[in-house]
């Protein structure tokens, strides 16, 4: 078993999935080009001057023109580059989302780009905040400040060190001129803010628990791997496949035969609950309606496997295969489809009941398969298992859908359900119905209430269709005489 | 139609053991050349089959999707809106399941909560506390009356709900699924009696319910296994499975073998969806593509890429028909992808933080994205 027994350091941040940061740096570099990049200037922010910054309506422009989307997409992409931390607001510094107007913004020096290698770990976190703290007590915001003490406690171990780095930063930004100390605060704090983000703030480096396997190292394969890996690309290669040509004509099939009952590409009739507030398109297409709706039973009519899944189609093909005297196929699938889904336990026993109907000599519902599938079924009986019957209820299913299915379809079963079938008009609802919908949506019923309703349904129809046992019916009639 | 394809097996290898003895006397030194010997020639012979395999799946590739999709309508315009937007939780979304009622949904999130909605009317029905953060996976049982959840705990518990708002759910909670590292994904088969799920520890495997006794076990992914997906078909003996090897693994349930694998993606696949036939798949990755793989000609036959998008997929799923596909993006957005043709056909904005999760409801009827921002949103 592949046993992963390196436990990842969950006191660290994970580095982020790298695969977007090649392109994010690239296009970044770029949009900092002197001729062509964003056009930046001097702005005057309280009583410093900033330099190289930038407005937002610039910046989501210039991605526009690049990247040749519209405004929205080339906003969700700026959005995207401060989430990251490569721009950082000026203004509203917790708030990471790009503004298409003249809210000012910076783009953050490469040495604070989540690509670098270095991991910003807790113990820098507390470093950053101790130091600031040193400058000015009281200066954390709240949730630093919880920050700081749950650091505290946790590394408390480290706190001398922790503190010592933390004035040894501080005295080494004192020498630098205002400028560029007050440059290099923005930048710090923004970094930060997406490392570490408040409450409210989504930051794209928030990225959730460590996966055991880091995408950057390259794996190495062992000598028993390569011998697996081959075998199989033997076998895959000799796997028959299809030809593409007949493989996508099948799906494009499969799209054409549905296109109609898709509701993003037909109107759902009368009409999508989503959009209108009312469910009776849930309710016409219950388990158990009496008159199904016609796209319901256009739905049967493309292949058997529809038909079984929509248990009100099963219910309409057992009438039919009722009257055909050949109702033992469905029941044995059906039985065959609860032994391999069922618990584990029950396996035994129904695996058991399952030969006494239908597959021993002289059974009541004896399905009729060929000798060797036959053979081979009751063999695996004896020691049953969840797929023992696999063959046989392949074979079933097989001989239902070449020959039955298609017979039922051109039978007067299907013809009448065809004819009965509803279609319901298109609702039309005024605005203030609409409103009055929205008020009033229906609960619908409890699928817990559904589903007794159903084990109901199929304890009945199990005790009426005991078979017949016709020695107790022949001992009836001879005492009777 | 029935795939015919044979399950593997796995040969012991008694011959080669005696290679494996590490070098601790000199003449053992030249086995130890020998075995560095016979690496590099398995390493070559392993290049040239996979060229082999690619050169046969060439063979059989006559023409493309886009080709046959020529003859195929156009799409229309689309008008898709945020038809609901669900509220409650208190940290980020990170999964979400539909019910069959095809209007109750359940989502879990990163603050241990899990909850049942009813997403026509907004209410919320049921909420269970899980004893552990990050509740990546949840999925509603085909009956409707139970929901299976885990993540960090590393394992998947099923709580049974109840009609009784008032009722602990925990009281009843039951545990089934053990992994040795966080679970990923997990879903119910075609009952509530088994479920299948996937594991931070490269694992999938395949559960009884009412014992918690493991029936199968998946081994072959070389690192974590992100989402998985069981086959709609009638046989639905198969699922597949992606991970963060950067292969979609399709797997028969039956023997617990790797019968179809693909490695085409440049980073780790978020998630994996089956087509509505069943006959291929699509998957999302964190290199910002999905892809659509064939499984009858075994080849991966459509990329769905631009260059502006660039940030990670995290969840795809197709509309009824299989025409649409939906993805949620790490960058806050929804596209939407004509499948035979290959180009976008919509972006949806509205999230402010990544879609974590993306299903369709399932009659088609609508779609549910949940995402960091702690909200999900139904779309119609």
């Amino acid at each position: 078993m592949t046993i992963r027994t390196v436990r990842p350091n969950r006191g660290q941040r994970f580095r982020p999935r790298t695969h977007c940061l090649k392109k994010l740096d690239a296009m970044v570099v770029e949009m900092q080009d002197p001729k062509n990049g964003v056009k930046g200037s001097e702005q005057k922010l309280n009583v410093t001057t900033i330099p190289h910054a930038i407005t937002g309506a610039n910046i989501i422009a210039w991605i526009s023109n690049k990247m040749k989307t519209t405004t929205e997409e080339a906003q969700v992409f700026g959005t995207m580059l401060m989430a990251y931390g490569y721009i950082y607001p000026l203004q509203n510094h917790r708030k990471l989302v790009m503004c298409n107007d003249s809210s000012l913004y910076r783009f953050q020096t490469p040495y604070f780009w989540p690509t670098q290698q270095w991991v910003p770990e807790d113990s820098d976190y507390a470093i950053y905040l101790a130091k600031r703290n040193i400058r000015k007590k009281g200066m954390l915001e709240p949730y630093e400040q919880v920050d700081y003490n749950h650091l505290h406690e946790w590394l408390n171990h480290k706190w001398d060190f922790i503190v010592m780095q933390a004035t040894e930063q501080y005295k080494a930004g004192r020498d630098r001129n205002k400028a560029d100390r007050v440059v290099f605060d923005c930048q710090e704090r923004a970094f930060w803010i997406v490392n570490r983000p408040p409450r409210r703030t989504h930051s794209a480096l928030d990225v959730g628990p460590e996966r055991l396997i880091n995408p950057n190292v390259e794996e190495k394969i062992t000598f028993d791997q390569y011998r697996r890996v081959n075998i199989f690309y033997q076998q895959a290669i000799m796997r028959s496949k299809v030809k593409s040509s007949v493989s996508l004509g099948a799906l494009v099939k499969y799209i054409t035969s549905y296109k109609n009952h898709d509701a993003f590409l037909a109107p759902c009739l009368p009409s999508n609950p989503w959009e209108t507030d009312h469910d009776a398109y849930w309710t016409l297409n219950m388990r158990r309606v009496d008159v199904p709706t016609k796209m319901r039973v256009e739905r049967w009519s493309f292949s058997l496997f529809e038909l079984l899944t929509d248990l009100r189609g099963r219910d309409d093909f057992k009438i039919f295969l009722k009257k055909e005297f050949s109702g033992e196929n469905l029941a044995f699938w059906e039985a065959a489809e609860e032994l391999k889904w069922g618990t584990a336990s029950s396996m035994s026993a129904k695996a058991e009941s399952i030969f006494k109907t239908f597959l021993a000599p002289g059974a009541p519902r004896w399905i009729n398969i060929d000798g060797r599938t036959m053979g081979l079924t009751v063999k695996g009986l004896e020691h049953p298992h969840r797929y023992v019957l696999e063959a046989a209820q392949t074979h079933v299913f097989m001989l239902m859908k070449k020959d039955t299915f298609f017979r039922y379809l051109k039978s007067p079963t299907y013809k009448e359900i065809q004819k009965k079938a509803l279609s319901p008009e298109a609702h039309n609802f005024s605005p203030a119905q609409l409103e009055d919908n929205a008020r009033n949506r229906s609960a619908g019923i409890h699928p817990i209430i559904l589903w007794q309703q159903e084990e109901e349904e199929k304890a009945k129809a199990a005790a009426a269709s005991v078979p017949v046992d016709v020695k107790a019916v022949m001992s009836k009639i001879d005492r009777k005489k | 139609q029935l795939r015919r394809c044979k399950p593997l097996h796995w040969p012991s290898l008694p011959a080669q053991r005696k290679y494996m003895r590490s070098p601790l006397i000199p003449e053992m030194a030249t086995q130890e050349v020998q075995l560095n010997e016979t690496l590099a020639h398995l390493k070559t012979e392993s290049e040239t089959l996979k060229t082999k395999l690619e050169e046969e799946r060439a063979k059989l590739h006559d023409v493309e999707l886009h080709q046959v999709a020529e003859k195929v309508e156009a799409l229309g315009q689309f008008v898709m809106k945020t038809r609901r937007t669900l509220k409650g939780h208190g940290n980020k979304v990170l999964c979400m399941d539909w019910c069959k009622d095809k209007r109750r949904i359940v989502s879990s999130s990163q603050d241990g909560k899990v909850i049942v909605w009813d997403a026509f009317t907004t209410n919320k029905e049921h909420a269970v506390t899980m004893p552990c953060t990050w509740v990546m996976a949840c999925a509603y049982a085909p009956s409707g009356c139970a929901v299976a959840c885990g993540g960090l705990d590393n394992k998947c518990s099923v709580y049974p709900l109840s009609l009784d708002k008032n009722e602990n759910l925990a009281a009843k909670k039951k545990s089934v699924a053990m992994h040795t590292n966080y679970l990923s994904a997990c879903s119910f088969t075609n009952s509530d009696m088994q479920i299948l799920t996937s594991s931070g520890d490269g694992t999938c495997a395949l559960w009884d319910v009412e014992s918690g006794q493991l029936l199968q076990s998946f081994h072959g992914h070389a690192a974590d296994v992100l989402c998985l997906d069981l086959a709609p078909s009638e046989t639905g003996n198969t699922f597949v499975s992606g991970g963060c090897d950067k292969k979609a693994n399709v797997w028969d349930m039956r023997s617990g073998q790797c019968i179809q694998s693909f490695e085409t993606h440049e980073s780790d696949i978020n998630s994996v969806r089956y087509y509505p036939s069943g006959d291929a798949f699509a998957s999302g990755s964190d290199d910002a593509t999905c892809r659509l793989y064939d499984l009858r000609a075994d080849r991966e036959v459509a990329i769905y890429s631009k260059e502006s998008i660039i940030f990670g997929v995290s969840s795809v799923d197709f509309s009824l028909s299989g025409r649409l596909l939906f993805g949620g993006y790490n960058d806050y957005t929804i596209n939407v992808w004509d499948v035979l043709k290959g180009t976008r056909v919509s972006i949806l904005f509205g999230h402010e933080n990544r879609v974590s999760t993306l299903r369709v409801s399932p009659d088609g009827t609508a779609f549910c994205t949940g995402s960091w921002d702690h909200t999900l949103r139904i779309w119609a």
